[in-house]
């Protein structure tokens, strides 16, 4: 058996077996770093489908991930204050609901990403990167100059949203909901992959002259591409915003899009469980190099290093071998 | 709005821009020649700033923070490329944006480990504080106008480097056909080295001469980075004339949007919300500035395409 699937089969399985011994020990904060990772790990799986599959590396998925975050937070703050968010021409009111804010989370971040994208796949290469990370701080400079939702101090949630069925402050439960999700939408991305459309825009990664030659046109693939992989990293911010039950503006700003970057990098680049190995590396790391050290981002800045000059298909890659899964 | 007071937003903008263009400078000369994508630049200014107001706070000498400023930054500069950079030349984008966001990590949590967590304080000289009468009976800061002059003078140095020297000869040539000239018996890695040091020096002199009138502080460097690519996106990347250009365009669109936008939005809308939406409008600015210039010209003002 290839030693990559059952790498991702351990790894996915630690999620859960962590978060349930956890609960045994009565170590809530433990549950909530699992449900962080996974979260970010969504993130990840996210940003993995247009910069793994697609080759688009994007700087600027904080813009998906805030407008995720603010879709929450605007939603539950006009429910929690119980005012309409519109009254004409229709009335329009806030929501507790978690699915209906997922909804609305994952439209706004595939209609915000349908607009970046249409004007930045129009460009390539370094340019890609700095206009993507141009519109990323334009939503970032907007949120902190827009005083109506809490402008630069961001807007707090007093109670988590609903979940029917469900009790979502128990940390365990919450846990659950996000590790469903992002075992729901890995396996989605795993079945995009492989599908006519994964392997076309695969393809128009490789050789795109030649996908073109054969009638396949690899902008309206890579535009898709772009929204699939907002929309998702779009549900992962609605859901952090959740887990913290607090947005600011921070979770649009280039540091967060290059945090997402660096999931994908550590895990491994075009690897489907790729972001889930690099969220969960990352979660450990803080926690096990914060306690060590106030200037852990030192090591981590020294370890992202050694990946990108020395490991280059990241923690997956490494641990695999030279057998390539995705390529 | 006065006339005067436009006139003072304009010569800041000017002063912005032209700071701004001694960052953009290195990053363009750094990606035409290596091909290589620096987010690490704003730790180098980072860098000039801290050493500055080190030596300054030491001997009390802004001549000599200056020079420190200079030296430390290519002194950086130099140590990173021979360890890092040169790794990196060879791979793609993805590599070196994440490498060098590694680098600012590295260089943030470093200097803060170093210098501590609270801003350090560099004072403009005595014989450049004050404001100077203009003519049409403007005052505006002298030291301001010394800004604008060192950075209009490095421009006119580096555009006659590029143009007249062997140096430049050799960069333009390095951009055109690295192979070719490394085949003419030119040491490629050197001439690298030097060029990213050039660009880190001039990167910490920006750093050492707003340090005099911000706050030196950790992550100073970031939010300047990222108007440098802007300005360099906007100039077409590698050019030295498309940087300085960006450098001014956005400099001063941002200042004076900043000023202006909220008056304009005022003409048509109540004065409350004029001035929400219009400094939201103006914070976004440059950002909507560099899309609209890409949608048109997809690759910068003055850049190859």
């Amino acid at each position: 058996m290839a030693r990559e699937p059952l790498i991702n089969i351990i790894l996915f399985a630690l999620f859960p077996v962590t978060a349930g011994v956890a609960m045994v020990l009565d170590e809530p904060f433990i549950i909530t770093l699992m449900t962080k990772a996974a979260i970010l790990a969504l993130a990840g799986v996210g940003l993995n489908i247009a910069l793994g599959l697609g080759g688009l590396v994007s700087f600027g998925h904080a813009a998906f991930f805030g407008i995720g975050g603010y879709a929450m937070g605007v939603l539950a703050s006009h429910a929690q204050s119980y005012t309409p968010i519109m009254e004409t021409p229709i009335l329009i009111e806030g929501t507790k609901s978690m699915l209906v804010i997922w909804g609305v989370a994952v439209v706004a971040a595939a209609l915000a990403a349908l607009l970046i994208g249409v004007l930045s796949l129009r460009t390539t290469g370094v340019y890609f990167i700095m206009i993507t990370l141009a519109f990323g701080q334009m939503l970032y400079y907007f949120a902190i100059s827009w005083p109506a939702y809490g402008g630069e101090d961001g807007l707090s949630i007093y109670i988590r949203n609903d979940f029917p069925g469900l009790n979502t402050l128990d940390p365990i439960q919450f846990f659950a909901i996000a590790f469903t999700v992002l075992a729901a939408v890995l396996f989605i991305a795993g079945r995009l992959a492989k599908a006519p459309f994964g392997l076309a825009l695969s393809a128009a990664r490789q050789n795109p002259e030649r996908v073109e030659t054969v009638g396949v046109a690899p902008f309206r693939l890579r535009l898709v591409a772009f929204i699939i992989s907002g929309a998702v990293t779009g549900l992962a911010g609605a859901l952090f915003a959740d887990l913290n039950r607090f947005v600011s503006p921070t979770m649009f700003s280039w540091q967060t899009s290059g945090e997402i970057m660096i999931f994908v990098i550590l895990g491994g680049v075009g690897r489907l469980f790729g972001p889930v190995a690099g969220a969960a590396l990352f979660i450990l790391l803080e926690h096990v190099l914060g306690g060590l050290s106030d200037f852990w981002h030192v090591y981590l800045g020294l370890l992202l290093l050694l990946v990108v000059l020395f490991a280059r298909g990241g923690l997956i890659g490494t641990l695999a071998g030279k057998e390539t899964a995705h390529d | 709005m006065s006339l005067i007071l436009l006139i003072e937003q304009v010569l800041n903008g000017i002063q912005f821009g032209v700071m701004l263009f001694l960052m953009a400078a290195g990053l363009t000369l750094i990606f035409g020649v290596m091909g290589l994508i620096n987010l690490a630049h704003g730790s180098l200014y980072m860098v000039g700033a801290f050493a500055a107001a080190a030596v300054a706070g030491w001997t009390g000498s802004f001549a000599l923070a200056l020079i420190a400023a200079l030296a430390a930054a290519a002194a950086a500069g130099a140590l990173v490329e021979l360890l890092v950079i040169r790794r990196l030349y060879d791979r793609d984008h993805l590599d070196q944006v994440l490498a060098t966001f590694a680098l600012i990590l590295i260089f943030s949590e470093g200097t803060r480990y170093i210098f501590g967590s609270f801003p350090l304080f560099l004072d403009i000289p005595a014989a450049l504080s004050g404001p100077v009468l203009l003519p049409g009976g403007i005052l505006y800061p002298l030291y301001r106008l010394v800004i604008i002059a060192v950075g209009l003078l490095v421009a006119a140095g580096l555009f006659v480097l590029i143009a007249k020297t062997r140096i430049g000869i050799q960069i333009r040539a390095g951009e055109a056909d690295r192979e070719m000239i490394a085949a003419l018996g030119v040491d490629i890695s050197k001439l690298y080295t030097l060029v990213f040091a050039l660009g880190a020096a001039l990167a910490g002199l920006a750093g050492a001469l707003v340090g005099a009138i911000q706050s030196v502080q950790v992550g100073m460097g970031e939010p300047v980075l990222i108007l440098a690519f802007v300005v360099i996106v906007i100039g077409g990347i590698g050019s030295i004339k498309g940087a300085l250009i960006g450098a001014l365009l956005v400099g001063l669109t941002d200042t004076l949007g900043g000023a202006l936008l909220p008056t304009l939005f005022a003409t048509f809308m109540e004065p409350s919300s004029a001035n929400t939406i219009g400094s939201a409008v103006a914070s976004m600015a440059i950002y909507i500035l560099m899309a609209g210039v890409l949608l048109f010209k997809p690759s910068g003002l003055f850049g190859a395409t």
